[in-house]
């Protein structure tokens, strides 16, 4: 758990802004005349209870990755939720015995190129359809958003064949080339509607001073877009960190592999299971997304919302 | 903007001359298509081209390595023979359907506990969300360990508590297996349900509840003839994400059984994947994954009159 509560801790330290969601001073529960006691059973024990579900995995992860393997496997003579003496041997093993490092470089290097390739498209397209409104643009839009309900799975086994004609067959660029595939139609969805907040009438104004469309774009909208930029940016990065079947599918050398596709093709090896190592190599994997998101939670649960919304 | 005023000498300067490539891009459909054509020209080639190729490869027996030639209904015959075929049919089915009820009752649940006024409110739902950003796959194999038969925690805990005299098993066996997976998935989506629906839960105006106070309703009522009928159209899409979502699922089972015990708990894409890559009978594994299409198509259907409805309902024109 305790990336979990870094993250947490992190995120709360960088001055959360009051939520958007004002209104809720007069919440719907507070007008009714609940006793105090009746509020503890009915609020604070259930969710302590969806708390500790859905943390636990987190802090399993944790334990385990921090235990030595003698405690690990016994549960008789050492209390399992707790270590009795912790050890690096699995972070030492993962970083120095395998590619783990060369694994997370890969992830990184993919979920960025990625995430920037598909912000300048998506950022682009989401101006054209909102702002300059061509015939047409409303059914471009729509197009767009259902090209976010294709999902991989139906995508990967073409793509496959399609990534290996052009020669990109275990290559990270196959990674960075298809992963705006699913990026690009929820990074454009989410900036339409951000366009959509920001005035029009900043830009008529830079219209009439001459402004070109192109200065208006770059001076005035983009800046005025950073917090949509930023969260869509969020989202494509956690997204790409996440994505897994086109990573299964088209890469094949070892030290080419992204985090999640080798943690599972490299450190299940024949039948004893390294679990200090898988659970160390998680949970390293989980903390970088988590860091990342921890920093931008605000906006990203404003523009989940948001976007859900719109 | 106030710059236009301090300035007057501003009048009298004359206006930049712009370059052929500023005058090219302030004519507006050149600048349209230099827009879109990234976004579009992605999503043409590595989307919708493929989509089409994929519908043409399941009619093929394309392999890997060996160019397939037309065999018309074969791979579809084959596998409406096939009981593995049938299997995952069922098991996606019923994965969806289950996954789906346990994560939007729970979920709705979850949402509503945090409408009401709680200390460290934005915390609490920064910590929430994390099941749902942490990569499916890593905390998938947290399961796996959970699920261990021989180390299992659960076990341990209801050995402990003397519940049980033997250790859970929970993915050893076609059902425990299955119901193992789903509870997996539930715990991933309930933070993203659970945030969804919060949003709108704050969009419902505390007037209503006022006015039916005021009228005397219970608490049921309240939910059932207020929160619910707002709630709808929000509940409405996030659904149909989820579900697609769900039944288009495969890195948790993937990572957790791979299909088994026995081919037990594969969703279609894990067939597709299996019968396709590791299997190389591309042409097979394309028409697998070509048969979730009509699911697909349902489903975003639901989703479009769903929007439809939510506009209507709030009196909005067409923009």
């Amino acid at each position: 758990m305790t990336d979990a509560r870094a993250a947490a801790t992190t995120a709360d330290d960088h001055g959360m802004a009051p939520p958007p969601d004002k209104p809720q001073a007069t919440a719907p529960e507070a007008l009714s005349w609940d006793s105090r006691s009746r509020r503890v059973v009915t609020i604070y024990v259930p969710l302590a209870c969806f708390l500790f579900i859905l943390l636990f995995p987190f802090y399993w992860m944790s334990v385990t990755a921090f235990k030595p393997n003698a405690e690990l496997y016994d549960y008789k003579t050492y209390n399992p939720f707790w270590i009795g003496s912790p050890t690096l041997d699995h972070i030492h093993l993962l970083l120095f015995k395998t590619d783990y490092p060369r694994w997370l470089w890969t992830t990184m290097i993919v979920a960025f190129c990625s995430t920037v390739l598909s912000l300048v498209a998506s950022t682009l397209a989401a101006y054209a359809i909102q702002r300059l409104r061509f015939k047409g643009s409303q059914y471009v839009g729509l197009a767009i958003y259902l090209a976010y309900l294709v999902p991989p799975s139906i995508l990967f086994i073409p793509l496959a064949t399609m990534v290996f004609q052009l020669g990109l067959f275990d290559s990270p660029l196959a990674l960075i080339l298809t992963y705006p595939t699913f990026l690009i139609p929820f990074c454009t969805w989410l900036l339409i509607g951000y366009f959509k907040s920001i005035p029009y009438e900043l830009e008529e104004c830079a219209l009439i001073d001459g402004a070109t469309r192109v200065q208006i774009l770059w001076r005035i909208t983009l800046p005025l877009a950073v917090p949509g930029l930023i969260s869509a940016g969020i989202f494509s990065f956690t997204l790409s960190w996440n994505e897994f079947i086109y990573a299964l599918a088209f890469i094949q050398s070892t030290e080419k592999k992204t985090v999640p596709v080798a943690i599972l093709t490299e450190l299940v090896t024949g039948d004893v299971y390294q679990w200090g190592a898988l659970m160390a190599g998680s949970l390293l994997g989980s903390i970088p997304v988590a860091l990342f998101y921890s920093f931008f939670v605000d906006y990203y649960v404003s523009s989940l919302t948001g976007a859900v919304k719109e | 903007m106030s710059q236009s005023q301090d300035t007057p000498l501003a009048w009298t300067r004359r206006r930049r001359e712009l370059n052929w490539l500023e005058r090219m891009l302030d004519w507006k459909p050149l600048l349209v298509v230099a827009c879109m054509l990234p976004a579009v020209g992605l999503l043409m080639v590595f989307l919708t081209y493929p989509l089409g190729l994929g519908i043409w490869l399941a009619f093929t027996d394309t392999q890997i390595g060996r160019k397939g030639v037309w065999v018309g209904l074969e791979n579809f015959e084959y596998m409406f023979e096939d009981p593995i075929f049938w299997n995952a049919v069922f098991y996606s089915v019923f994965y969806t359907g289950v996954a789906t009820i346990g994560k939007f009752g729970l979920g709705l649940w979850l949402a509503l506990l945090l409408n009401n006024h709680l200390p460290f409110k934005s915390l609490l739902r920064a910590i929430i969300l994390l099941p749902w950003i942490v990569p499916t796959v890593l905390t998938a194999i947290a399961f796996w360990w959970i699920y261990n038969p021989q180390f299992s925690i659960i076990s341990y805990v209801l050995i402990e508590l003397g519940w049980r005299d033997t250790n859970v098993d929970f993915i050893n066996t076609a059902w425990s297996a299955r119901w193992s997976l789903i509870a997996a998935n539930v715990w991933r989506g309930i933070p993203f349900v659970a945030i969804s629906l919060l949003a709108g839960l704050q969009t419902i105006s505390p007037s209503l509840y006022e006015a039916a106070m005021l009228d005397g309703s219970t608490p049921w009522q309240r939910f059932r003839y207020i929160t619910f009928p707002m709630l709808l159209p929000i509940l409405a899409i996030v659904m149909t994400f989820s579900i697609i979502f769900t039944f288009t699922d495969f890195q948790l089972v993937y990572a957790i059984t791979r299909g088994g015990p026995v081919n037990s708990t594969h969703l279609l894409a894990t067939l597709a994947f299996q019968r396709g890559i590791p299997g190389g009978q591309l042409g097979e594994g394309a028409a697998i994954a070509v048969s979730m299409i009509p699911f697909l198509v349902f489903a975003t259907l639901f989703s479009y009159f769903a929007l439809a409805r939510r506009k209507w309902q709030q009196g909005e024109g067409d923009d």
